[in-house]
């Protein structure tokens, strides 16, 4: 009996942690620590807002052929050039006033003076605004990515001596410091007007 | 001889890693991602359900973004009332905000404000806002907004 116990004894000194798996558990966690970590970027749509006018100083006058102005009031009705449309018909109709080049005498005399006039009701919800700026973006979007398809502008201007699938791939493609050779060249005016107030 | 000096050698030490060391590196890794990773900077007192948008573009420089928050008050006496947030503070006077964004805007001359405002928000106060930044010259601005889902 007494040489049995003295047996146990004997094999629980060479007893130890098995430390092999610790670093199996050490990596569970850093996985887990490594997939819920959640670096979020921003994102959202950049607007540059007008500089404060100057006591009796006018706004800048634009043509009435190039003003393209868009109108939503607080139910999300849409007033086009003052007809009535729709959300889904911005994108199109801002892309024809656009890319005018002053065939259609309503429209724009071209590219650049063109100018895209948003209002909005003082009650109109700010998710109908966003949904209204996204797709004049998005209209502009669409145009500079033929233009980084081809590598010329609508006026058949070459400025880009590459190609690239479309849009981002070309933005991301630049430098912090480097220009923005697409958007200089073929800008967006995007205005946002002031609210009436109902005074 | 030669045969029996390579027999010794391989009974003697058996091939393999040394593990042992491989929790500390790994230890000393996941401390890193815990400590480095920050569940939120400032106690948001609005709701703020982002509008979504497709033509959006990202802000790389993080230090240049100071957030306003625009939105129903989540909690207290007034709650669901529409209330401005500048970092961690509610705005009671809207007129201040030219005052905070002009401070702002000296410490940082090319910052951008990113506008977080909630989807119901009316216009009324979101235009009040960007006046407000215009009086300050803080005229880089941000509608926040999150990708487009496809079920939309």
């Amino acid at each position: 009996m007494a040489g049995l116990l003295d047996k146990r004894r004997e094999g629980r000194d060479d007893v130890e942690i098995p430390t092999a798996s610790m670093a199996d558990i050490a990596f569970l966690l850093l996985i887990f620590f490594l997939v819920t970590t959640t670096i979020n970027v921003d994102t959202g749509i950049g607007m540059t807002l007008p500089p404060k006018l100057q006591q009796d100083q006018q706004p800048p006058p634009v043509k009435d052929r190039n003003m393209f102005k868009i109108l939503v009031n607080s139910q999300g009705d849409v007033l086009i050039e003052e007809e009535p449309s729709s959300l889904t018909q911005v994108r199109d109709r801002v892309k024809e006033h656009v890319l005018n080049f002053g065939e259609d005498a309503d429209l724009s005399e071209n590219p650049s003076s063109a100018v895209i006039s948003i209002k909005t009701d003082a009650q109109t919800p700010y998710r109908i605004y966003i949904r209204t700026l996204d797709e004049v973006w998005m209209a502009y979007r669409e145009i500079w990515d033929s233009i980084a398809r081809s590598g010329q502008t609508p006026g058949g201007e070459q400025i880009l001596n590459q190609t690239f699938p479309n849009y981002q791939a070309y933005r991301s493609s630049l430098d912090p410091e480097d220009d923005n050779l697409i958007r200089d060249n073929f800008g967006a005016n995007i205005s946002i007007a002031e609210p009436d107030t109902g005074e | 001889m030669a045969s029996d000096k390579f027999q010794k050698r391989s009974s003697d030490s058996e091939p393999g890693f040394t593990t042992a060391s491989l929790p500390d590196i790994v230890f000393m890794l996941l401390i890193f991602f815990m400590v480095s990773t920050v569940l939120r900077e400032t106690e948001i007192k609005v709701r703020t359900q982002l509008p979504s948008a497709e033509a959006l573009t990202k802000i790389d420089q993080k230090r240049l973004v100071s957030k306003i928050f625009i939105g129903p008050l989540k909690q207290g006496e007034n709650k669901g009332d529409t209330a401005i947030q500048i970092d961690d503070a509610l705005v009671e006077n809207r007129r201040a905000i030219r005052r905070i964004m002009y401070n702002k805007l000296q410490e940082q001359p090319k910052l951008i404000a990113s506008l977080k405002v909630d989807r119901e928000s009316e216009m009324e106060i979101v235009n009040q806002v960007q006046q407000e930044l215009r009086e300050a010259n803080a005229l880089r601005i941000n509608y926040a907004s999150t990708r487009e889902s496809n079920a939309q």
